[in-house]
Protein backbone atom coordinates (compact mmCIF):
# COMPACT_ATOMS: atom_id res chain seq x y z
CA UNK A 1 0.00 0.00 0.00
CA UNK A 2 1.54 3.30 -1.12
CA UNK A 3 0.77 6.38 0.88
CA UNK A 4 1.54 10.02 0.15
CA UNK A 5 1.58 12.40 3.12
CA UNK A 6 1.34 16.14 2.49
CA UNK A 7 3.22 18.10 5.14
CA UNK A 8 3.91 21.76 5.81
CA UNK A 9 6.52 23.58 7.82
CA UNK A 10 4.95 26.25 10.02
CA UNK A 11 6.26 28.75 12.57
CA UNK A 12 5.37 28.14 16.19
CA UNK A 13 3.51 31.31 17.13
CA UNK A 14 1.64 29.96 20.15
CA UNK A 15 3.38 32.21 22.66
CA UNK A 16 5.15 34.54 20.24
CA UNK A 17 4.64 38.23 19.65
CA UNK A 18 3.67 37.97 15.99
CA UNK A 19 4.70 41.01 13.91
CA UNK A 20 3.44 41.79 10.41
CA UNK A 21 6.36 42.20 7.97
CA UNK A 22 6.97 45.72 6.66
CA UNK A 23 6.06 44.72 3.09
CA UNK A 24 2.69 43.49 4.38
CA UNK A 25 2.96 40.12 2.62
CA UNK A 26 3.31 38.01 5.74
CA UNK A 27 4.78 38.01 9.22
CA UNK A 28 8.33 38.51 10.50
CA UNK A 29 9.67 34.95 10.61
CA UNK A 30 12.95 35.76 12.33
CA UNK A 31 13.23 34.14 15.74
CA UNK A 32 10.17 31.95 15.29
CA UNK A 33 10.91 28.23 15.69
CA UNK A 34 9.90 26.21 12.63
CA UNK A 35 8.21 22.85 12.97
CA UNK A 36 5.96 20.37 11.18
CA UNK A 37 2.31 21.43 11.23
CA UNK A 38 0.73 19.62 14.15
CA UNK A 39 -2.01 17.67 12.36
CA UNK A 40 0.44 16.76 9.56
CA UNK A 41 2.57 15.05 12.21
CA UNK A 42 -0.42 12.88 13.14
CA UNK A 43 -1.03 12.19 9.42
CA UNK A 44 2.58 11.02 9.04
CA UNK A 45 2.27 8.76 12.08
CA UNK A 46 -0.93 7.23 10.68
CA UNK A 47 0.88 6.50 7.40
CA UNK A 48 3.84 4.92 9.23
CA UNK A 49 1.49 2.71 11.27
CA UNK A 50 -0.21 1.50 8.08
CA UNK A 51 3.16 0.90 6.41
CA UNK A 52 4.35 -1.19 9.37
CA UNK A 53 1.17 -3.23 9.11
CA UNK A 54 0.99 -3.67 5.34
CA UNK A 55 4.30 -2.69 3.74
CA UNK A 56 4.57 -0.21 0.90
CA UNK A 57 6.06 3.22 0.46
CA UNK A 58 5.38 6.38 2.43
CA UNK A 59 6.22 9.45 0.37
CA UNK A 60 6.21 12.83 2.09
CA UNK A 61 5.64 15.89 -0.05
CA UNK A 62 5.75 19.59 0.74
CA UNK A 63 5.50 22.85 -1.11
CA UNK A 64 7.75 25.27 0.69
CA UNK A 65 11.06 27.10 1.02
CA UNK A 66 14.52 25.53 1.46
CA UNK A 67 14.02 25.39 5.23
CA UNK A 68 11.08 23.01 4.82
CA UNK A 69 13.54 20.26 3.84
CA UNK A 70 14.18 19.96 7.58
CA UNK A 71 10.60 18.77 8.00
CA UNK A 72 10.97 16.27 5.15
CA UNK A 73 14.19 14.90 6.69
CA UNK A 74 12.51 14.56 10.07
CA UNK A 75 9.72 12.58 8.37
CA UNK A 76 12.31 10.30 6.74
CA UNK A 77 14.08 9.92 10.08
CA UNK A 78 10.81 8.54 11.44
CA UNK A 79 10.36 6.12 8.55
CA UNK A 80 9.07 7.88 5.42
CA UNK A 81 10.68 6.21 2.41
CA UNK A 82 10.72 9.08 -0.12
CA UNK A 83 10.59 12.86 0.05
CA UNK A 84 9.52 15.39 -2.56
CA UNK A 85 9.72 19.16 -2.34
CA UNK A 86 7.87 21.40 -4.78
CA UNK A 87 10.39 24.20 -5.03
CA UNK A 88 10.07 27.11 -7.42
CA UNK A 89 9.80 30.89 -6.91
CA UNK A 90 6.73 30.55 -9.17
CA UNK A 91 4.91 28.84 -6.27
CA UNK A 92 5.30 31.89 -4.02
CA UNK A 93 2.20 33.61 -2.69
CA UNK A 94 -0.19 30.86 -3.70
CA UNK A 95 -3.54 30.35 -1.98
CA UNK A 96 -5.03 26.97 -1.04
CA UNK A 97 -6.21 26.46 -4.63
CA UNK A 98 -2.75 27.05 -6.13
CA UNK A 99 -1.10 24.85 -3.50
CA UNK A 100 -3.58 22.02 -4.06
CA UNK A 101 -3.18 22.36 -7.82
CA UNK A 102 0.60 21.94 -7.62
CA UNK A 103 0.24 19.00 -5.22
CA UNK A 104 -2.37 17.41 -7.51
CA UNK A 105 -0.01 17.65 -10.50
CA UNK A 106 2.80 16.03 -8.49
CA UNK A 107 0.72 13.33 -6.77
CA UNK A 108 -1.31 12.60 -9.91
CA UNK A 109 1.91 11.31 -11.45
CA UNK A 110 2.63 8.91 -8.59
CA UNK A 111 1.28 5.46 -7.84
CA UNK A 112 -0.69 5.87 -4.65
CA UNK A 113 -3.50 4.20 -2.74
CA UNK A 114 -4.01 6.81 -0.08
CA UNK A 115 -3.14 10.47 0.43
CA UNK A 116 -3.06 11.77 4.00
CA UNK A 117 -2.90 15.41 5.04
CA UNK A 118 -3.36 17.23 8.30
CA UNK A 119 -6.86 18.64 8.62
CA UNK A 120 -5.70 22.22 9.05
CA UNK A 121 -2.51 24.27 8.81
CA UNK A 122 -1.89 26.05 12.09
CA UNK A 123 -0.42 29.14 10.39
CA UNK A 124 -3.04 30.10 7.81
CA UNK A 125 -5.89 28.01 9.24
CA UNK A 126 -7.19 27.34 5.71
CA UNK A 127 -8.62 23.84 6.18
CA UNK A 128 -8.91 23.61 2.39
CA UNK A 129 -5.96 21.94 0.69
CA UNK A 130 -6.88 18.29 1.41
CA UNK A 131 -10.40 18.43 -0.01
CA UNK A 132 -9.40 20.67 -2.93
CA UNK A 133 -6.62 18.21 -3.74
CA UNK A 134 -9.06 15.25 -3.64
CA UNK A 135 -11.44 16.98 -6.02
CA UNK A 136 -8.60 17.90 -8.39
CA UNK A 137 -7.34 14.30 -8.32
CA UNK A 138 -10.90 13.07 -8.85
CA UNK A 139 -10.85 10.79 -5.80
CA UNK A 140 -13.14 10.64 -2.72
CA UNK A 141 -12.24 12.36 0.53
CA UNK A 142 -13.00 12.42 4.23
CA UNK A 143 -12.09 15.22 6.64
CA UNK A 144 -11.39 15.62 10.39
CA UNK A 145 -10.66 11.91 10.72
CA UNK A 146 -9.96 10.58 14.23
CA UNK A 147 -10.41 6.86 13.47
CA UNK A 148 -9.26 4.92 10.47
CA UNK A 149 -9.36 1.28 9.46
CA UNK A 150 -8.02 0.02 6.13
CA UNK A 151 -10.22 -2.56 4.46
CA UNK A 152 -10.23 -4.28 1.08
CA UNK A 153 -9.90 -1.46 -1.45
CA UNK A 154 -11.64 0.88 0.96
CA UNK A 155 -11.11 2.65 4.22
CA UNK A 156 -13.61 3.07 7.03
CA UNK A 157 -13.12 6.36 8.83
CA UNK A 158 -14.60 8.16 11.80
CA UNK A 159 -15.05 11.90 11.23
CA UNK A 160 -15.16 14.15 14.24
CA UNK A 161 -18.28 16.32 14.10
CA UNK A 162 -19.38 18.95 16.60
CA UNK A 163 -20.32 18.07 20.16
CA UNK A 164 -18.40 14.79 20.33
CA UNK A 165 -20.44 13.13 17.57
CA UNK A 166 -18.57 10.78 15.25
CA UNK A 167 -19.63 10.14 11.65
CA UNK A 168 -18.53 6.80 10.28
CA UNK A 169 -18.23 6.39 6.56
CA UNK A 170 -16.61 4.13 4.06
CA UNK A 171 -14.65 5.51 1.13
CA UNK A 172 -13.10 3.67 -1.76
CA UNK A 173 -9.38 3.84 -2.39
CA UNK A 174 -7.55 5.72 -3.73
CA UNK A 175 -8.72 8.56 -1.53
CA UNK A 176 -7.60 11.64 0.35
CA UNK A 177 -8.11 11.61 4.12
CA UNK A 178 -7.45 14.65 6.31
CA UNK A 179 -6.31 13.71 9.79
CA UNK A 180 -7.32 15.40 13.03
CA UNK A 181 -4.91 15.65 15.96
CA UNK A 182 -5.17 12.99 18.64
CA UNK A 183 -5.80 10.05 16.26
CA UNK A 184 -2.53 8.38 17.39
CA UNK A 185 0.62 9.09 19.37
CA UNK A 186 3.25 10.50 17.01
CA UNK A 187 6.65 8.92 17.51
CA UNK A 188 9.95 10.70 17.95
CA UNK A 189 12.77 10.15 15.50
CA UNK A 190 15.72 8.07 16.67
CA UNK A 191 19.25 9.48 16.63
CA UNK A 192 20.18 6.83 14.06
CA UNK A 193 17.14 7.69 11.95
CA UNK A 194 18.12 11.35 11.96
CA UNK A 195 21.68 10.53 10.94
CA UNK A 196 20.50 8.35 8.06
CA UNK A 197 17.92 10.88 6.89
CA UNK A 198 20.56 13.62 6.76
CA UNK A 199 22.22 11.75 3.88
CA UNK A 200 19.05 11.05 1.91
CA UNK A 201 18.13 12.82 -1.34
CA UNK A 202 15.10 15.00 -1.60
CA UNK A 203 13.47 15.02 -4.99
CA UNK A 204 12.84 18.69 -5.86
CA UNK A 205 10.38 19.60 -8.56
CA UNK A 206 9.86 22.98 -10.22
CA UNK A 207 6.59 24.15 -11.79
CA UNK A 208 7.82 23.10 -15.24
CA UNK A 209 8.56 19.57 -13.97
CA UNK A 210 4.86 19.32 -13.08
CA UNK A 211 3.76 20.65 -16.45
CA UNK A 212 2.52 23.79 -14.71
CA UNK A 213 2.68 27.08 -16.52
CA UNK A 214 3.83 29.90 -14.22
CA UNK A 215 0.42 31.55 -14.75
CA UNK A 216 -1.16 28.51 -13.06
CA UNK A 217 1.18 28.58 -10.06
CA UNK A 218 1.57 30.65 -6.92
CA UNK A 219 -0.02 34.08 -6.75
CA UNK A 220 -0.88 34.09 -10.48
CA UNK A 221 -2.58 30.71 -10.18
CA UNK A 222 -4.62 31.66 -7.12
CA UNK A 223 -8.37 32.23 -6.99
CA UNK A 224 -8.24 34.55 -3.99
CA UNK A 225 -6.05 37.59 -3.41
CA UNK A 226 -4.45 38.73 -0.20
CA UNK A 227 -5.48 42.39 0.17
CA UNK A 228 -3.67 43.07 3.41
CA UNK A 229 -2.83 42.07 6.95
CA UNK A 230 -3.84 43.80 10.18
CA UNK A 231 -3.75 43.11 13.86
CA UNK A 232 -7.18 42.15 15.15
CA UNK A 233 -8.84 45.18 16.71
CA UNK A 234 -8.33 45.09 20.47
CA UNK A 235 -11.73 44.40 21.90
CA UNK A 236 -12.81 45.36 25.36
CA UNK A 237 -10.88 42.39 26.62
CA UNK A 238 -10.30 41.20 30.14
CA UNK A 239 -9.60 43.41 33.12
CA UNK A 240 -5.94 42.58 33.66
CA UNK A 241 -5.00 42.02 37.29
CA UNK A 242 -1.36 43.06 37.30
CA UNK A 243 1.62 42.79 39.59
CA UNK A 244 3.80 39.93 40.70
CA UNK A 245 2.18 36.47 40.73
CA UNK A 246 1.45 37.00 44.44
CA UNK A 247 -0.05 40.47 43.89
CA UNK A 248 -2.14 39.44 40.89
CA UNK A 249 -3.32 36.33 42.74
CA UNK A 250 -4.39 38.44 45.74
CA UNK A 251 -6.47 40.62 43.43
CA UNK A 252 -8.01 37.58 41.78
CA UNK A 253 -8.69 35.87 45.11
CA UNK A 254 -10.52 39.05 46.20
CA UNK A 255 -12.61 39.05 43.02
CA UNK A 256 -13.46 35.38 43.55
CA UNK A 257 -14.37 36.06 47.18
CA UNK A 258 -16.60 38.98 46.23
CA UNK A 259 -18.41 36.74 43.73
CA UNK A 260 -18.82 34.03 46.32
CA UNK A 261 -16.38 31.48 44.90
CA UNK A 262 -13.65 31.70 47.53
CA UNK B 1 -24.35 42.05 -7.41
CA UNK B 2 -26.64 39.06 -7.29
CA UNK B 3 -28.14 37.31 -4.28
CA UNK B 4 -26.40 36.12 -1.17
CA UNK B 5 -27.07 32.41 -0.83
CA UNK B 6 -26.82 30.77 2.59
CA UNK B 7 -26.56 26.99 2.88
CA UNK B 8 -28.70 25.84 5.81
CA UNK B 9 -26.99 23.29 8.03
CA UNK B 10 -29.09 20.98 10.15
CA UNK B 11 -28.83 17.71 12.02
CA UNK B 12 -31.53 15.57 13.63
CA UNK B 13 -34.30 17.99 12.69
CA UNK B 14 -32.59 21.08 14.09
CA UNK B 15 -31.01 23.97 12.26
CA UNK B 16 -27.52 24.82 13.48
CA UNK B 17 -26.92 28.23 15.09
CA UNK B 18 -24.37 29.09 12.42
CA UNK B 19 -27.18 29.07 9.85
CA UNK B 20 -28.98 31.93 11.61
CA UNK B 21 -25.72 33.77 12.20
CA UNK B 22 -24.97 33.58 8.46
CA UNK B 23 -28.48 34.73 7.55
CA UNK B 24 -28.08 37.77 9.80
CA UNK B 25 -24.74 38.70 8.27
CA UNK B 26 -26.01 37.93 4.77
CA UNK B 27 -28.72 40.52 5.38
CA UNK B 28 -26.09 43.20 5.91
CA UNK B 29 -24.25 42.18 2.73
CA UNK B 30 -27.50 42.08 0.74
CA UNK B 31 -28.61 45.48 2.06
CA UNK B 32 -25.23 47.00 1.20
CA UNK B 33 -25.49 45.74 -2.37
CA UNK B 34 -29.22 46.07 -2.96
CA UNK B 35 -29.79 42.33 -3.34
CA UNK B 36 -31.68 39.56 -1.58
CA UNK B 37 -30.92 36.78 0.86
CA UNK B 38 -31.78 33.26 -0.24
CA UNK B 39 -31.36 30.15 1.86
CA UNK B 40 -30.89 26.72 0.34
CA UNK B 41 -32.06 23.75 2.35
CA UNK B 42 -31.32 20.16 1.38
CA UNK B 43 -32.87 17.52 3.59
CA UNK B 44 -35.44 14.83 4.07
CA UNK B 45 -38.76 15.82 5.68
CA UNK B 46 -37.61 19.38 6.33
CA UNK B 47 -40.76 21.39 5.61
CA UNK B 48 -40.87 22.92 9.10
CA UNK B 49 -37.22 23.92 8.86
CA UNK B 50 -37.99 25.70 5.60
CA UNK B 51 -40.75 27.70 7.31
CA UNK B 52 -38.36 28.61 10.10
CA UNK B 53 -35.73 29.81 7.59
CA UNK B 54 -38.33 31.89 5.75
CA UNK B 55 -38.53 34.13 8.84
CA UNK B 56 -34.98 35.23 8.10
CA UNK B 57 -34.56 34.81 4.34
CA UNK B 58 -36.33 36.47 1.41
CA UNK B 59 -36.50 33.13 -0.32
CA UNK B 60 -35.92 29.56 0.80
CA UNK B 61 -34.99 27.02 -1.87
CA UNK B 62 -35.82 23.55 -0.63
CA UNK B 63 -34.95 20.19 -2.05
CA UNK B 64 -36.74 17.66 0.12
CA UNK B 65 -35.51 14.20 -0.82
CA UNK B 66 -34.74 11.02 1.12
CA UNK B 67 -31.26 11.05 -0.44
CA UNK B 68 -30.50 13.79 2.08
CA UNK B 69 -31.47 11.73 5.14
CA UNK B 70 -27.89 12.13 6.30
CA UNK B 71 -25.05 14.33 5.12
CA UNK B 72 -22.81 13.08 2.37
CA UNK B 73 -20.67 15.61 0.49
CA UNK B 74 -20.69 13.31 -2.54
CA UNK B 75 -24.49 13.78 -2.78
CA UNK B 76 -24.70 17.38 -1.58
CA UNK B 77 -21.97 18.70 -3.83
CA UNK B 78 -23.42 17.94 -7.30
CA UNK B 79 -26.91 19.08 -6.24
CA UNK B 80 -25.63 22.32 -4.76
CA UNK B 81 -23.43 22.95 -7.78
CA UNK B 82 -26.55 22.63 -9.98
CA UNK B 83 -28.59 24.97 -7.79
CA UNK B 84 -25.78 27.54 -7.66
CA UNK B 85 -25.20 27.44 -11.42
CA UNK B 86 -28.92 28.02 -11.92
CA UNK B 87 -29.22 30.90 -9.45
CA UNK B 88 -25.83 32.53 -9.97
CA UNK B 89 -25.59 34.10 -6.51
CA UNK B 90 -22.70 36.50 -6.00
CA UNK B 91 -21.66 34.72 -2.87
CA UNK B 92 -22.47 31.42 -1.18
CA UNK B 93 -22.11 31.23 2.61
CA UNK B 94 -21.45 27.85 4.24
CA UNK B 95 -20.70 27.23 7.92
CA UNK B 96 -17.06 26.60 8.82
CA UNK B 97 -18.07 23.37 10.52
CA UNK B 98 -17.19 19.70 10.05
CA UNK B 99 -19.94 19.71 7.42
CA UNK B 100 -18.85 22.89 5.64
CA UNK B 101 -15.15 22.08 5.69
CA UNK B 102 -15.89 18.71 4.06
CA UNK B 103 -18.08 20.28 1.38
CA UNK B 104 -16.98 23.80 0.45
CA UNK B 105 -13.55 23.12 -1.10
CA UNK B 106 -14.94 20.40 -3.35
CA UNK B 107 -17.83 22.67 -4.35
CA UNK B 108 -15.33 25.43 -5.17
CA UNK B 109 -13.47 23.10 -7.54
CA UNK B 110 -16.72 21.95 -9.17
CA UNK B 111 -17.71 25.60 -9.74
CA UNK B 112 -14.18 26.79 -10.50
CA UNK B 113 -14.82 29.47 -7.87
CA UNK B 114 -12.70 31.18 -5.21
CA UNK B 115 -13.19 30.14 -1.60
CA UNK B 116 -12.22 32.06 1.53
CA UNK B 117 -12.50 29.81 4.56
CA UNK B 118 -13.30 30.55 8.18
CA UNK B 119 -14.22 34.19 7.55
CA UNK B 120 -15.19 36.38 10.49
CA UNK B 121 -16.43 39.20 8.27
CA UNK B 122 -17.71 39.67 4.75
CA UNK B 123 -18.08 43.21 3.47
CA UNK B 124 -19.02 44.96 0.24
CA UNK B 125 -16.40 47.51 -0.80
CA UNK B 126 -17.44 49.31 -3.96
CA UNK B 127 -18.50 46.48 -6.23
CA UNK B 128 -16.18 43.97 -4.57
CA UNK B 129 -16.60 41.49 -1.77
CA UNK B 130 -13.91 41.39 0.87
CA UNK B 131 -13.57 38.63 3.42
CA UNK B 132 -11.71 38.87 6.71
CA UNK B 133 -10.17 35.78 8.24
CA UNK B 134 -7.75 35.08 11.06
CA UNK B 135 -4.31 33.54 10.82
CA UNK B 136 -1.59 32.55 13.29
CA UNK B 137 -4.04 31.43 15.94
CA UNK B 138 -6.00 34.68 15.89
CA UNK B 139 -3.00 37.02 16.11
CA UNK B 140 -3.26 38.42 12.58
CA UNK B 141 -6.27 39.31 10.45
CA UNK B 142 -6.09 38.77 6.72
CA UNK B 143 -8.27 40.59 4.18
CA UNK B 144 -9.09 38.44 1.20
CA UNK B 145 -10.43 39.43 -2.23
CA UNK B 146 -12.11 37.15 -4.74
CA UNK B 147 -10.58 38.49 -7.97
CA UNK B 148 -13.91 39.75 -9.31
CA UNK B 149 -15.31 36.22 -9.70
CA UNK B 150 -19.00 35.97 -10.66
CA UNK B 151 -19.61 33.46 -7.86
CA UNK B 152 -17.56 33.39 -4.65
CA UNK B 153 -17.68 30.96 -1.75
CA UNK B 154 -16.99 31.54 1.92
CA UNK B 155 -17.11 29.34 4.97
CA UNK B 156 -18.17 31.34 8.01
CA UNK B 157 -16.78 30.90 11.53
CA UNK B 158 -19.49 29.82 13.97
CA UNK B 159 -20.42 32.48 16.56
CA UNK B 160 -18.68 35.22 14.54
CA UNK B 161 -22.02 36.97 14.04
CA UNK B 162 -25.10 37.44 16.18
CA UNK B 163 -28.34 36.03 14.82
CA UNK B 164 -31.19 38.50 14.19
CA UNK B 165 -34.75 38.43 15.39
CA UNK B 166 -36.94 38.68 12.33
CA UNK B 167 -40.23 37.54 10.88
CA UNK B 168 -39.94 38.32 7.23
CA UNK B 169 -42.22 35.68 5.84
CA UNK B 170 -40.01 34.93 2.86
CA UNK B 171 -41.23 32.60 0.16
CA UNK B 172 -40.53 28.86 0.16
CA UNK B 173 -39.72 27.43 -3.25
CA UNK B 174 -39.54 23.68 -3.82
CA UNK B 175 -36.74 22.68 -6.16
CA UNK B 176 -36.79 19.61 -8.38
CA UNK B 177 -33.03 19.35 -8.89
CA UNK B 178 -31.99 15.77 -9.63
CA UNK B 179 -30.55 14.03 -6.58
CA UNK B 180 -28.04 11.27 -7.37
CA UNK B 181 -27.96 7.99 -5.45
CA UNK B 182 -25.34 7.77 -2.74
CA UNK B 183 -22.21 6.71 -4.66
CA UNK B 184 -20.37 3.51 -3.76
CA UNK B 185 -17.15 5.49 -3.40
CA UNK B 186 -18.41 7.33 -0.33
CA UNK B 187 -20.98 5.57 1.78
CA UNK B 188 -22.44 6.78 5.09
CA UNK B 189 -22.27 4.11 7.80
CA UNK B 190 -23.55 5.60 11.06
CA UNK B 191 -23.37 8.34 13.63
CA UNK B 192 -21.75 7.36 16.92
CA UNK B 193 -22.54 9.38 20.06
CA UNK B 194 -19.69 9.90 22.51
CA UNK B 195 -19.86 7.60 25.53
CA UNK B 196 -20.62 9.31 28.84
CA UNK B 197 -17.58 9.71 31.05
CA UNK B 198 -17.06 9.57 34.81
CA UNK B 199 -17.53 13.29 35.29
CA UNK B 200 -20.08 15.47 33.53
CA UNK B 201 -18.31 18.85 33.21
CA UNK B 202 -21.50 20.52 31.97
CA UNK B 203 -23.10 20.04 35.41
CA UNK B 204 -20.50 21.87 37.49
CA UNK B 205 -20.79 25.52 38.62
CA UNK B 206 -17.03 25.87 38.59
CA UNK B 207 -14.83 24.67 35.74
CA UNK B 208 -11.04 24.91 35.81
CA UNK B 209 -9.73 24.37 32.31
CA UNK B 210 -6.16 23.71 31.29
CA UNK B 211 -4.55 23.98 27.87
CA UNK B 212 -1.29 23.49 26.07
CA UNK B 213 0.41 25.85 28.55
CA UNK B 214 0.42 23.13 31.20
CA UNK B 215 3.40 21.67 29.27
CA UNK B 216 3.88 18.47 31.31
CA UNK B 217 1.51 15.87 32.73
CA UNK B 218 3.45 16.19 36.00
CA UNK B 219 1.99 19.70 36.41
CA UNK B 220 -1.60 18.44 36.52
CA UNK B 221 -1.86 18.12 40.35
CA UNK B 222 -1.41 21.89 40.60
CA UNK B 223 -4.66 22.30 38.69
CA UNK B 224 -6.51 19.48 40.42
CA UNK B 225 -5.63 21.10 43.75
CA UNK B 226 -7.09 24.46 42.71
CA UNK B 227 -10.20 22.78 41.33
CA UNK B 228 -10.76 20.91 44.59
CA UNK B 229 -10.32 24.11 46.57
CA UNK B 230 -12.94 25.90 44.45
CA UNK B 231 -15.26 22.90 44.35
CA UNK B 232 -14.92 22.61 40.60
CA UNK B 233 -14.09 20.08 37.93
CA UNK B 234 -11.01 19.99 35.72
CA UNK B 235 -11.68 20.42 32.01
CA UNK B 236 -9.35 21.18 29.11
CA UNK B 237 -8.77 22.27 25.55
CA UNK B 238 -7.92 19.92 22.71
CA UNK B 239 -4.10 19.57 23.09
CA UNK B 240 -4.51 18.08 26.57
CA UNK B 241 -6.79 15.34 25.22
CA UNK B 242 -4.45 14.77 22.24
CA UNK B 243 -1.61 14.26 24.71
CA UNK B 244 -3.73 11.71 26.57
CA UNK B 245 -3.64 13.58 29.90
CA UNK B 246 -7.43 13.88 30.19
CA UNK B 247 -10.24 11.90 28.53
CA UNK B 248 -12.19 13.33 25.60
CA UNK B 249 -15.27 13.96 27.76
CA UNK B 250 -13.33 16.72 29.58
CA UNK B 251 -12.75 18.69 26.38
CA UNK B 252 -14.49 22.06 26.11
CA UNK B 253 -15.08 23.38 22.61
CA UNK B 254 -16.89 22.88 19.35
CA UNK B 255 -15.84 19.25 18.97
CA UNK B 256 -16.24 18.61 22.71
CA UNK B 257 -18.62 19.94 25.36
CA UNK B 258 -20.32 23.30 25.73
CA UNK B 259 -20.29 24.51 29.33
CA UNK B 260 -22.03 27.46 31.01
CA UNK B 261 -20.68 27.44 34.57
CA UNK B 262 -20.82 30.33 37.03
CA UNK B 263 -17.01 30.43 37.03
CA UNK B 264 -14.63 29.34 34.26
CA UNK B 265 -10.91 29.61 34.86
CA UNK B 266 -8.83 29.05 31.72
CA UNK B 267 -5.23 28.26 32.61
CA UNK B 268 -2.63 28.07 29.85
CA UNK B 269 -5.43 28.01 27.26
CA UNK B 270 -4.65 30.20 24.23
CA UNK B 271 -8.32 30.61 23.33
CA UNK B 272 -8.69 29.33 19.79
CA UNK B 273 -12.23 29.95 18.52
CA UNK B 274 -13.06 26.23 18.71
CA UNK B 275 -12.44 26.36 22.47
CA UNK B 276 -14.11 29.72 23.07
CA UNK B 277 -17.25 28.41 21.31
CA UNK B 278 -17.65 25.95 24.19
CA UNK B 279 -17.25 28.36 27.14
CA UNK B 280 -18.09 31.90 26.08
CA UNK B 281 -21.44 31.83 27.90
CA UNK B 282 -19.88 31.21 31.33
CA UNK B 283 -20.92 33.90 33.86
CA UNK B 284 -17.43 34.83 35.00
CA UNK B 285 -14.38 33.94 32.92
CA UNK B 286 -10.83 34.21 34.27
CA UNK B 287 -7.78 33.65 32.08
CA UNK B 288 -4.24 32.95 33.24
CA UNK B 289 -1.73 32.92 30.40
CA UNK B 290 1.81 34.09 29.88
CA UNK B 291 1.12 35.41 26.37
CA UNK B 292 -0.54 38.85 26.69
CA UNK B 293 -1.69 38.51 23.05
CA UNK B 294 -3.47 35.19 23.63
CA UNK B 295 -7.02 35.44 22.23
CA UNK B 296 -8.39 34.02 25.52
CA UNK B 297 -8.00 37.50 27.06
CA UNK B 298 -10.63 38.76 24.59
CA UNK B 299 -13.10 36.19 25.89
CA UNK B 300 -12.27 36.63 29.59
CA UNK B 301 -13.59 39.11 32.17
CA UNK B 302 -10.47 38.98 34.34
CA UNK B 303 -6.96 38.10 33.31
CA UNK B 304 -3.55 37.49 34.78
CA UNK B 305 -0.58 37.65 32.43
CA UNK B 306 1.98 35.35 33.92
CA UNK B 307 3.54 31.92 34.20
CA UNK B 308 0.89 29.49 35.40
CA UNK B 309 3.54 27.58 37.35
CA UNK B 310 3.94 30.68 39.54
CA UNK B 311 0.42 32.11 39.45
CA UNK B 312 -1.52 28.94 40.25
CA UNK B 313 0.40 28.10 43.45
CA UNK B 314 0.14 31.76 44.56
CA UNK B 315 -3.60 31.78 43.85
CA UNK B 316 -4.11 28.48 45.67
CA UNK B 317 -2.27 29.93 48.67
CA UNK B 318 -4.32 33.17 48.69
CA UNK B 319 -7.63 31.33 48.49
CA UNK B 320 -6.53 28.95 51.26
CA UNK B 321 -5.65 32.01 53.37
CA UNK B 322 -9.04 33.59 52.73
CA UNK B 323 -10.71 30.39 53.82
CA UNK B 324 -8.64 30.12 57.03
Amino acid sequence: MNIVVCVKQVPDTAEADVRIASDGSGIEMEGLPLQINESDNYALEEALLIKEDRDGEVTVITLGPDSSEEVLRMCMAKGATEAVRLADPAFDGGDAWATANALAKAIGGMEYDLVLTGCMASDDGMTQVGVTLAEMLGVPHATYVTEMEIGDGAVTVGRELEGGLLEKLEIKLPAVVTIQTGINEPRYASIMGIAKAAKRDIDTKAASDLGLDTAEAGKAGSKTTLLGLDYPPAGEGAEILDGTPAEASTKLADVLKEKGFA
Amino acid sequence: MNDVLVLAEHLNGELKDVTFEMLAHARGVADASGTKVAAVLLGSGVGDLAERLAQQADEVLVRDHDGFAHYNSAVYQPVLADVIRGREPSVVMIGHTAFGVDLAPSLAVALDAPLASDVIDLAVEGSDLVGTRQTYGGKVNERVGFGGAAISLVTVRPAAFAPEEASRGGSVVALDTEVPDEPAFRRFVEYVEAAAGEVDITKSDVVIAIGRGIKEEENMPLITGLAELLGGVVACSRPVVDAGWLPKDRQVGSSGKTVKPKLYVAIGVSGQFQHVAGMKSAETIVAINKDPKAPIFQAAHYGIVGDLMKVVPALTEKITELRA
